[in-house]
């Protein structure tokens, strides 16, 4: 397995990452209700991983959480405020969200795949904004290469780059949408190594993933989701050592 | 051997030709270009508004935009050129004079901006959904992101197809002869047409020909060469890396190197 364990935090930027509140979350497409019942919350600057099968509604949850597709019932808060009734634009500036594709844009260089949302959502000049994307680029280790394009770029230094662009944002809270299961698996590790890194560092994450290890490892809290519902969640320990459905000692046992 | 005598001298009579070139160059071919130049643009105008509108998620705008590109597809060119080039003569002549130009140029990119919107829908629905997600996910406003990422990326693949459409611009802006032109306002169909007529042979219509090739044939090879240039000449050669050198990328050295390293 790749994952081994996160790697102590001296120094450095740190962010203040806010408190994440889902509560009885419904969403749906169309008729089919994907997630049916969905509380959990991420207390600020711990990280929660997210594992079940595919078609638990994992990342459905995530794309409810920042808005991408609106949620049926239920809330969702974060801080004080209720995200379902913020601007949706407002609340994607406080929720930065990775994509298991990347999403890079193919004609903007590293550094202005970063520097984008900056100028155009918080209108900073442009040198102000191409400071603070170098900034992020060197945090995920990428400074030396600011200037290429994403597709001469490996896929996790691509995924990093994704981080860093959402990192530029300042957000609250991070989500990563199974951020590595698109990567060679000699490049997991990096990415691993760099979220674990932003959970030290206090942002407040919401980690769908299968990579078990990570979870074990990193995770704060593991919530184990099934057909649209949460299943069990606990400290990895309760999850991986001591599970109590059925649900989810078959889900281990196939992925361990 | 008198067939092939007379083949060429309908089609290649070069004494034919040589006295109708200065007339195909100086009026015939600038006025081609002129129309199918300012039609085309008009045309993209007209048809990126369409594609906007056609890629909504309001039918109030979609449905007009589908309306409209059925029916100037499905119009004959001559057609809707004649329509709009008589039935707005006299609207036209209190605005620009009695040059039919301005109204043969608005029908040209009528009919044009049809195709060019389909085009431009195509290239813009062809872009990856995660573009535009990626881009809201950052807070950007759906018209930010369409205008910043989207459409940028859907134009560059759809370029091939708008040279294909320039093309067509090009020979069609032959039709507008039919709403009667001065002699300086001739295009390179009608002084070839003129010359053929005078002469009683059709050598100075194949010049013509000559000279839509001329503007056509090279365009496609350019725009084929573009075309290879922007998908692999931008990419940097770098010699290959391992991806086991990554993981150090991500360990800044002031960490103490744990069991990751």
């Amino acid at each position: 397995m790749t994952y081994t364990s996160p790697v102590p935090v001296a120094d450095g930027h740190f962010y203040a990452g806010s408190r994440l509140e889902i509560q009885n979350l419904v969403m749906a497409y169309g008729d089919v209700e994907v997630l049916k019942d969905v509380s959990l919350t991420v207390e600020p600057g711990t990280t929660t991983c997210i594992i079940g099968p595919s078609g638990s509604g994992k990342s459905t949850l995530l794309r409810g959480v920042n808005r991408l597709h609106e949620p049926k019932a239920g809330s969702v808060r974060i801080a004080d405020d209720d995200a379902l009734k913020l601007q949706p634009d407002v609340l994607r500036r406080r929720v930065g969200l990775v994509f298991q594709h990347f999403n890079l844009f193919p004609d903007h260089t590293a550094l202005q795949n970063v520097a984008l949302a900056l100028r155009n959502v918080k209108k900073m000049p442009k040198a102000e904004a191409e400071r603070i994307a170098l900034e992020r680029l060197t945090e995920v280790g990428l400074a030396e290469r600011a200037d290429h394009r994403p597709r001469d770029l490996s896929g996790g230094q691509q995924q990093r780059v994704a981080i860093a662009r959402a990192l530029a944002m300042e957000p609250e809270v991070m989500l990563f949408d199974e951020a590595t299961s698109a990567l060679d698996p000699e490049l997991v590790k990096g990415v691993l190594n760099l979220m674990a890194e932003l959970g030290q560092r206090g942002m407040s994450m919401l980690v769908v993933t299968h990579e078990m290890n990570f979870a074990r490892k990193v995770a704060d809290q593991v919530v184990f989701m099934d057909e649209g519902y949460v299943v069990e969640a606990g400290t990895p320990d309760e999850l991986f050592d001591h599970p109590k459905s059925d649900r989810l000692r078959l889900f281990l046992s196939e992925v361990l | 051997m008198d067939w092939l005598d007379n083949i060429i001298k309908t089609f290649f009579d070069f004494g034919a030709m040589a006295k109708v070139l200065p007339q195909l160059l100086g009026i015939g071919l600038v006025n081609t270009l002129v129309i199918s130049v300012f039609a085309t643009v008009l045309g993209i105008f007209f048809g990126m508004i369409l594609a906007v509108m056609g890629v909504s998620k309001t039918a109030w705008l979609r449905v007009p935009a589908r309306v409209y590109t059925d029916i100037f597809r499905g119009l004959p060119a001559i057609l809707t050129i004649l329509l709009i080039g008589q039935g707005f003569a006299k609207f036209s002549q209190q605005l620009f004079g009695p040059s039919p130009y301005p109204l043969g140029i608005l029908a040209l990119s009528l009919i044009a901006s049809a195709y060019i919107g389909e085009i431009f829908r195509a290239g813009i629905q062809s872009v990856d959904r995660g573009q535009l997600e990626a881009c809201r996910a950052l807070g950007m406003s759906y018209g930010s992101a369409m205008r910043l990422v989207v459409i940028p990326q859907g134009i560059r693949r759809v370029l091939p197809a708008m040279v294909n459409q320039f093309i067509a611009i090009v020979k069609d802006s032959s039709l507008v002869y039919f709403l009667g032109l001065l002699t300086s306002e001739r295009e390179l169909f009608r002084v070839g047409q003129d010359a053929a007529v005078l002469t009683g042979n059709l050598s100075p219509l194949v010049l013509a020909g000559l000279f839509y090739l001329i503007i056509t044939v090279p365009l496609t090879h350019l725009v084929n060469y573009f075309d290879n240039k922007f998908r692999t000449g931008r990419r940097k050669a770098t010699p290959p890396k391992s991806g086991l050198e990554e993981v150090e990328e991500t360990l800044s050295p002031t960490l103490t190197r744990g069991e990751n390293a």
